[in-house]
């Protein structure tokens, strides 16, 4: 029998045609499903026939939903849902803790934190004001939990609860100094919102994906090697510090973007990684590509369970992954024979 | 091979080692010995790069370590280190397969070719049946196996060991270490071992350094350097030291003695 290594450019190439497959079906699923019923058909014939996408005047109010309100709705949901895997498989590798993500870690609270405070000094005005302020939260977070867990990985976890309780007070402050009348729509914000995206920030988040994935795929086989533990990577020759160093700014770049458009989306980045480890190993060549499409697959889904679970209103995702991700949490925990 | 001049190191203001000053040569097989704390295992952090010199320097083919990438390092000295569980579950020939890492570039799969390498190195530590198994499953001594196959899968010229044969069994310390005998004597590999197994060492290495409060007390062939002095001054024991029967090499042997090995309480 011929040998071959576990991960081939073929298996990935494989494996990603799959899950793309699979991530096209969720989407055009999502597009169909809504309070405003849209069959299956015609969404689909819609979508392929009915001309340029876009609002159309002239079309019927389906196709007006269709193309205006849900179409850049689920597209966002996929891209914020493959940003937050991608970052929780790289924060998940970089420390070592299948339970790392970037809300457990308060990566996401400091992001929101830094997002609400630029929106309340009124720079939201500023070109990239809010996503800025957001990643200098990220990395506020990520330098001051990892420095105070780095030994271990318990405490990090700690660290990460305890910043994201901080984040949580200094975000409740700021809401309560807001004498803005949309406080509801904030509220709402914080709980993960994925109707907010106008095209120009659904191309930030696409634009961040992109080099963020750039960044983490490049490093790929490095994360291997990291995984295995930090001397063992030095001694096959990576340059541990630098390696590290761009994976956590990838990571944070990620985090902040998607969630200074969409609010706090919880477990996500926890629940996929792990699930594609599970399924296809923990090849980092494999796990990136394959943690981006299934994320963003579920974040689709999870949205349009948002959407039409309660007939009369709209819940915000982040409760729907919340109510997946943490048993799915506790699961892990108890497996892991606890702390 | 590789050469210490005066290499020092210290935590805060205290000097863990000092003025460790010696060289390999290739096809030498060197154990480290010493009692706990005397430095074995921050020299052996120091020739690996983990830590850097606080003085002195290393030379690696007569270039200085600090000034080397990880990379080039990498290419030339592997380490097997203590077995340690890994918390993302990894095969065994994608372990073996990390070894190729140095030899490749950001973006590139493994060839035909690193296969091959990595199968001889599996073949070599018998662990090419375990290919498939997961890494975290394995015994403690097939663990310590698979982790030589890789460092032997990074084709280096110099090999490092840290305590390997330390939780295994009789059985295999000694396959561990036969192993190692054949991998210097028929592929001339340079081996440095840190170990706390006097008669292991003495019956495997070629030359003994033997450390004491973080200066080298002695260094040479086991016959020189395992002496009943040499461990009564290093480790502050009474010991015999005779002959092995099988082959002449030093053998210790503790004496139950009250008076040196128990402090009396006060």
């Amino acid at each position: 029998m011929r040998e071959r290594p576990p991960v081939t450019g073929a298996r990935i190439l494989r494996i990603t045609l799959l899950l793309a497959a699979i991530c096209g079906a969720v989407f055009v699923v999502s597009l169909c499903l809504g309070p405003a019923r849209i069959s299956v058909f015609r969404g689909v014939r819609d979508l392929f026939f009915s001309g340029e996408p876009g609002l159309h005047p002239s079309g019927s109010p389906e196709t007006a939903i269709l193309f205006s309100i849900r179409f850049p709705r689920v597209l966002f949901a996929g891209l914020v849902g493959a940003s937050l895997s991608l970052a929780g498989a790289a924060f998940q590798t970089l420390l070592r803790n299948p339970l790392a993500d970037p809300y457990i870690l308060g990566v996401s609270g400091g992001s929101a934190a830094g997002a609400i405070i630029a929106i309340s000094l009124g720079l939201a005005a500023l070109p990239f004001g809010v996503p800025l302020f957001a990643f200098l939260g990220a990395v506020l977070t990520v330098t001051l939990v990892f420095s105070i867990g780095k030994t271990d990985s318990n405490i990090l976890l700690l660290a990460g609860v305890i910043v994201n309780a901080f984040f949580s007070a200094v975000i409740l402050f700021f809401l309560a100094m807001s004498r803005s009348a949309d406080l509801h729509s904030m509220t709402f914000w914080l709980m993960g919102d994925l109707g907010l995206a106008s095209p120009r920030e659904i191309l930030l988040v696409s634009g961040t994906l992109a080099a963020g994935f750039g960044i983490l795929y490049f490093h790929a086989r490095a994360l291997n090697l990291l995984a295995t533990g930090e001397p063992t990577a030095l001694h096959l020759g990576i340059a541990v510090e630098r390696t590290k160093g761009l994976v956590f700014l990838a990571g944070s770049l990620v985090t902040a973007v998607a969630v200074a458009f969409s609010g706090i989306i919880g477990f996500v980045g926890l629940i996929i990684p792990h699930m594609i480890r599970m399924l296809f190993g923990a090849d980092h060549r494999l796990l990136f590509p394959a943690s981006a499409l299934f994320g963003g697959a579920y974040l689709m889904a999870a949205d349009t369970v948002a959407r039409i679970l309660v007939s009369s209103t709209e819940l915000p995702v982040g409760v729907v992954t919340a109510l997946c991700g943490a048993p799915y949490f506790i699961y892990l925990l108890r497996r892991k024979g606890g702390f | 091979m590789l050469e210490l001049d005066r290499v020092g190191f210290r935590y805060r203001e205290d000097w863990v080692l000092r003025e460790i000053g010696f060289s390999i040569e290739r096809g030498d097989f060197l154990g480290i010995l010493g009692p706990n704390g005397s430095g074995k295992t921050t020299l052996l952090r120091l020739i690996d790069g983990v830590l850097s010199p606080g003085e002195g320097r290393v030379l690696l083919h007569g270039r200085d370590m600090a000034g080397m990438k990880r990379r080039d390092i990498a290419r030339v000295m592997a380490v097997v280190p203590q077995d340690q569980p890994l918390v993302f579950s990894f095969s065994v020939r994608e372990i073996v397969l990390m070894g190729r890492s140095p030899h490749l570039g950001n973006l590139a799969f493994e060839s035909a070719r690193d296969l091959e390498i990595a199968r001889t190195a599996m073949e070599e530590t018998e662990t090419a049946s375990l290919a498939e198994r997961n890494f975290n499953e394995l015994s403690g001594g097939e663990r310590q196996r698979v982790l030589i196959a890789r460092a032997l899968a990074q084709e280096p010229s110099l090999l490092l060991l840290d305590e390997s044969t330390a939780f295994l069994d009789l059985r295999h310390q000694v396959a561990f270490m036969s192993l190692l005998r054949f991998l210097n004597r028929e592929k001339g590999l340079t081996i440095l071992a840190v170990t706390h197994d006097i008669n292991l060492a003495a019956l495997f290495c070629g030359k003994i350094l033997l450390l004491k409060e973080g200066r080298i007390h002695a260094l040479g062939p086991p016959k020189e350097v395992i002496t009943e002095t040499g461990i009564r001054e290093v480790y502050r024991v009474r010991a015999a030291v005779d002959r092995h029967p099988g082959t002449g090499a030093p053998r210790v042997t503790v004496m139950p003695d009250m008076e040196t090995s128990v402090p009396k309480e006060r």
